[in-house]
C-alpha cells in the first residue's frame, strides 16, 4: 500500500481526506485507484484525454514523475506520492 | 559603512559571525523589491526594514480594508481606507527610519514590470493571481533576478526561489496555469490568519540568506508547510531542459489572456442570472423555487438567507440524483463564482430552470437585509 495526500484545494473532493491509501504497483495505477474511490477528483487531476493536468504535479517521496517515468513510475509499500497543485494565493 | 546609530541598532547582527559588520553592510547595499503588500507581504517588509535591508521597493494599489486585518498586519484599524502602499511605508519607518522606501503605486503590467524590477537584486513575490505571478516570473527569467516565491491557501504554504542562477523556474514546475475557476482563491478558499506570517517568514529568511551569502539556499527545492500537520515536507525541483527559461525563449506576453480570463468578462445570459432583490420579491410572493446555497458549513454558519438549503459545491453532484430536474433553482455562495459553478452541474444533469444570484451572499448583504454579516 502507497498513501497519497491530498493538497488543501483537492480535500473537498475527496470527503475532506488529507490522505488516501490506495493500491497499484505504478503511479498511473495508485491515481486510478484514487480517482476510483473519489471519482469528483478526476477532473481536477486530468483533463479530457485523461492526462495529468499541467498545473499538477505528482511526487513519489520528494521525487517529480515527471522526471522518472512519469505514469509508469514503480510504487512500493510505504512510498508517499504528492499531489502539488499550483496555488496563487499570497496578497489576500 | 555603517554609522555609529546602525552600529547600536544592528548590534546584534553585528556580533554574529554569520552577518557581522561585512554582512550588515552586504544588507544595508541590497536593494529588494516586494511585490504585494499583504498576507505575505506584510510579514516580509516589516523583518526585511527591521533587519536593516537598505532600499526596500513596494508595489501595491489597493486599500486597506477591514477584512485584510486578519492578517496583514503591517496595517493596523486607524489604516482603513488608506492606501496599502502607504500605510506599509508608514509601518516600516517606524520599525526602522533608516533605510530606503520605494513606492511603486501601480499595478505590475508586461509594460511597466521591467522597468521597475531592473533596479533591485532580489524580487519577492507576494501577489494573489496566477496572470501577476506568470509575469514576475518572466520578467525576472529575462533580468536574471531571483524570485523568492511563497504562497498560501488555508493552512497550507509553498516557498521556494525562483530564477536564480542555473536553478528552475516557476514554469519549470507549472508550465500552465489552471482555467479560471478550478482553482479556489483566497478570498472564497480563506486563509488562516497566522499561516502567511509563517510563510512570509520563509520568504524573508530566504531573502536575507540570498543578500548574505549563507546557509543552502532554497533553490531547487519546494518547501510545503501544512500548518494543521505542522509539518513541513521538500520536494525536489529541476530545471526543466525545454522551460523558456533554459531554451531563452521568453519575452513578455498577455498575461490575462494566457491565463484564460477574458479581457471583457462576457455578460452571463439574462435567463442565467438573478439579482438579490429580485430573489427577495420570489421568497416574498411565496413562489414555488429552491434556493440552495452552495458554500461551506462553517460559511453557512457565519450568516445565510432564512429559506435556503446547504448543498456544498462539492457534494452538489452527488446530490443532483436527489433533485427534482423539473423544480426551480436558484444557487447562490459568497461572491457567485461558486454558485455559477453548481448551476453548470445542474444543467449538464439537464435541469432547465437554474438560475445564479447575482453576487452571492455578500450583494444580498448590500441590497437585502444587511443583518447577514459580509466576511
Ligand atoms: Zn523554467
Amino acid at each position: 500500500m502507497a498513501k497519497i495526500l491530498i493538497p488543501t484545494p483537492l480535500r473537498q473532493y475527496a470527503e475532506k481526506n488529507n490522505s488516501v491509501d490506495v493500491s497499484g504497483a505504478t503511479v498511473g495505477e495508485a491515481l486510478a485507484s484514487l480517482t476510483t474511490q473519489f471519482p469528483d477528483l478526476r477532473k481536477n487531476l486530468f483533463n479530457d484525454e485523461g492526462k495529468l493536468r499541467s498545473f499538477v504535479n505528482v511526487y513519489v517521496n520528494d521525487e517529480d514523475i515527471r522526471y522518472l517515468q512519469k505514469d509508469a513510475t514503480a510504487i512500493a509499500d510505504g512510498d508517499i506520492i504528492s499531489i502539488v497543485p499550483s496555488i496563487a494565493g499570497g496578497l489576500c | 559603512m555603517l554609522t555609529q546609530e546602525e552600529v547600536s541598532r544592528y548590534s546584534r547582527h553585528l556580533i554574529m559571525p554569520e552577518v557581522g559588520v561585512a554582512g550588515q553592510e552586504k544588507l544595508k547595499a541590497a536593494k529588494v523589491l516586494l511585490i504585494g503588500t499583504g498576507g505575505l507581504g506584510a510579514p516580509v517588509a516589516m523583518y526585511l526594514a527591521a533587519a536593516g535591508v537598505g532600499t526596500i521597493g513596494l508595489v501595491d494599489f489597493d486599500v486597506v480594508d477591514v477584512s485584510n486585518l486578519q492578517r496583514q498586519v503591517i496595517h493596523g484599524t486607524k489604516d482603513i481606507g488608506k492606501k496599502k502602499i502607504d500605510s506599509a511605508e508608514e509601518t516600516m519607518r517606524d520599525i526602522n527610519p533608516l533605510i530606503t522606501i520605494i513606492k511603486h503605486e501601480v499595478a505590475l503590467t508586461s509594460a511597466n514590470a521591467l522597468e521597475i524590477l531592473k533596479d533591485y537584486d532580489i524580487i519577492a513575490d507576494g501577489t494573489d493571481n496566477f496572470p501577476t505571478r506568470f509575469l514576475i516570473n518572466d520578467a525576472c527569467v529575462m533580468l536574471g533576478k531571483p524570485n523568492v516565491y511563497a504562497s498560501i491557501f488555508r493552512f497550507e504554504g509553498q516557498a521556494t526561489i525562483f530564477a536564480a542562477e542555473g536553478g528552475p523556474c516557476y514554469r519549470c514546475l507549472y508550465p500552465e496555469p489552471p482555467p479560471p475557476g478550478l482553482v479556489p482563491s483566497c478570498a472564497e478558499g480563506g486563509v488562516l490568519g497566522i499561516l502567511p506570517g509563517v510563510v512570509g517568514l520563509l520568504q524573508a529568511t530566504e531573502v536575507v540568506k540570498l543578500i548574505l551569502g549563507a546557509g543552502e539556499p532554497l533553490i531547487g527545492r519546494l518547501m510545503l508547510y501544512d500548518a494543521l500537520a505542522m509539518k513541513f515536507r521538500e520536494l525536489k525541483l529541476r530545471k526543466n531542459p525545454e522551460c523558456i527559461c533554459a531554451t531563452g525563449d521568453v519575452k513578455l506576453i498577455d498575461y490575462e489572456q494566457f491565463c484564460g480570463i477574458p479581457n471583457q468578462p462576457e455578460p452571463p445570459p439574462m435567463s442565467a442570472e438573478i439579482s438579490p432583490k429580485d430573489v427577495k420579491a420570489l421568497i416574498d410572493a411565496k413562489e414555488n423555487f429552491i434556493l440552495i446555497d452552495v458554500r461551506e458549513p462553517h460559511e453557512f454558519q457565519i450568516g445565510r438567507i432564512p429559506t435556503s438549503t446547504l448543498i456544498p459545491l462539492g457534494e452538489l453532484p452527488k446530490k443532483v440524483a436527489e433533485l427534482d430536474p423539473n423544480a426551480n433553482y436558484v444557487l447562490h455562495c459568497k461572491m457567485g463564482g461558486r454558485s455559477a459553478k453548481g448551476c453548470d452541474v445542474l444543467r449538464q444533469a439537464g435541469f432547465k430552470n437554474v438560475r445564479n444570484m447575482t453576487g452571492g451572499i455578500l450583494a444580498w448583504s448590500d441590497q437585502v437585509d444587511p443583518t447577514v454579516p459580509k466576511y
